[in-house]
């Protein structure tokens, strides 16, 4: 295992080049060069409808772009396991207990029988729910569910994990435990993409923004400089609509 | 009026007194009932799902064929499945027509529609949220139509209830491939209608009662059952 993994490339940068989606005759998203490396966590921003959901959909392979390339550095699987996973803004729960719901995934992933509830454990314990393991997933609250949602990506090991506004839905106690299980998934090495809304969780938890207007990209800088100063109109117009960050 | 109340209290004293033709007709019914109702659901709930994830050209007539042959009208199954297993139908030689086999097997063909109609549609429903999250942890078709069918499954004892409705109340079918013929193709529907064209009333409310009984209870079991079942898994 270990072995096959040394020899493979890794999965990134992810390099975008002149990605566009068409749907229902609309353009949303128009001529995206983007180039998504290792390392810093990205936050993407932008207001309803600037097409976010869709740039995360097509680097996932969910979506197929109309035109344009979208190329991983190394292949997206290795023995099985998708290199890359994503967590959705509504966590989607099969009807069994949290563990299985993790082992799930960990089985689609061709991991043996043997090593699948270990790992799972691990993953539940990661996000902290493993007190919870036994109890059918979709009787947890809203943020215990998208803690368990985390969990099934973790327990993949992606090197890159998206995230399409994760806490959208949750209160503050619960959006923080999230945002503490999505810290220590980059700390351990995940590349983090995550989409949101909230100023105040761009500064929290991203290093670098990717501000989509309209379809298209308009800037990208580390956070500090484009919550303090931003160089596009649009987003200037963006961070004076949403709430004070402090 | 009279007759009613005079037939209900026969119906009574034939049910309580454990008649033996009567408890006869109801256990072949069941089996007969059972046995369409298991075949159609092993055929019809793996149908129904790889109908609701897959993509195809013709999908949707076949969509609209399944719905439409819920009301598939029982003599003409009956018709088709008699030409069958007639003598001199492609069938004939395994001897078939009036037993209870070819009765199973008409029953099946009138179950199974409504089997892949209402899985196709639970599925489908439960596609459109599970779509996004199957895709991403890499579930091919065959998988995601399995995870679908143990997801639904709670729906899916309504679906099978609704089969075995259909199976047990219908009379054309198994009058016409059964032939009524006592003591070896009688069923309660068939019965019924025998007896109440000979003016044999309370054996014919009787049985009535006893069907309807039957029907009421295993739907109130599957409910019961049901409701536990979604309080414990949400």
């Amino acid at each position: 295992m270990s072995g096959s993994m040394a020899t493979t490339n890794t999965l990134l940068p992810l390099r975008l080049v002149d990605v566009s989606f068409e749907a229902g005759g609309k353009r949303l998203l128009d001529r995206v060069n983007l180039v998504i490396d290792a390392g810093p966590r990205t936050i993407v921003l932008g207001p309803n409808g600037a097409g976010k959901s869709i740039l995360m959909r097509l680097c996932h392979g969910l979506l197929q772009p109309t035109a344009g390339q979208i190329d991983f550095n190394g292949p997206e699987t290795v023995d099985g396991r998708r290199r890359h996973a994503m967590v959705f803004q509504r966590p989607v729960m099969l009807r069994r207990s949290a563990l299985e719901n993790v082992a799930y995934g960990l089985a689609l992933a061709g991991v043996p029988h043997a090593r699948r509830l270990r790992e799972a454990q691990d993953a539940l314990e990661h996000v902290g729910l493993k007190h919870l393991a036994a109890q059918p997933a979709r009787t947890l609250s809203g943020g215990e569910q998208q803690r368990l949602a985390l969990a099934r990506a973790w327990a993949l090991r992606p090197e890159l994990l998206l995230l399409d506004e994760p806490t959208a839905n949750l209160d503050p106690s619960a959006a923080q435990a999230v945002e503490a299980a999505i810290q220590r998934m980059h700390e351990a090495g995940t590349k983090i993409v995550l989409i949101t809304h909230n100023l105040g969780q761009a500064h929290r938890l991203g290093d670098e923004v990717v501000f989509l207007d309209a379809g298209r990209v308009t800037e990208r800088a580390p956070v500090q400089q484009f919550l303090q100063s931003p160089a596009s109109p649009q987003a200037t117009a963006f961070i004076k609509g949403e709430l004070p960050w402090k | 009026m009279g007759d009613f109340s005079a037939a209900s209290r026969a119906a009574l004293d034939l049910i309580t007194g454990g008649d033996p033709r009567l408890f006869d007709i109801v256990v072949l019914s069941l089996q007969v009932s059972v046995s369409a109702v298991v075949i159609a659901a092993l055929i019809g709930l793996p149908l129904g799902a790889a109908l609701a994830v897959s993509r195809f050209p013709g999908r949707q007539a076949l969509v609209v064929m399944t719905n439409a042959l819920m009301g598939l009208p029982p003599v003409v199954v009956g018709l088709v499945v008699y030409l069958l297993l007639s003598r001199a139908g492609p069938l004939g030689e395994f001897g078939l027509l009036f037993t209870p086999q070819a009765m199973v097997i008409a029953q099946a063909l009138l179950v199974l529609p409504i089997v892949v109609a209402l899985t196709r549609q639970a599925a489908e429903d439960a596609w459109i949220d599970y779509n996004d999250l199957l895709r991403s942890l890499g579930a091919g078709p065959t998988r995601a139509a399995i995870t679908l069918l143990w997801d639904i499954r709670f729906s899916l004892v309504t679906t099978v209830l609704a089969g075995f409705g259909r199976a047990a109340a219908e009379v054309g079918a198994v009058m016409i491939v059964g032939g009524n013929i006592d003591g070896v193709t009688r069923v309660m529907t068939t019965a019924i209608a025998l007896e109440t064209s000979k003016g044999d009333l309370p054996l014919a409310l009787g049985l009535g009662a006893i069907l309807i009984g039957i029907v009421v209870a295993v739907n109130a079991v599957a409910y019961l059952l049901k409701e536990a079942a979604m309080r414990r898994y949400g």
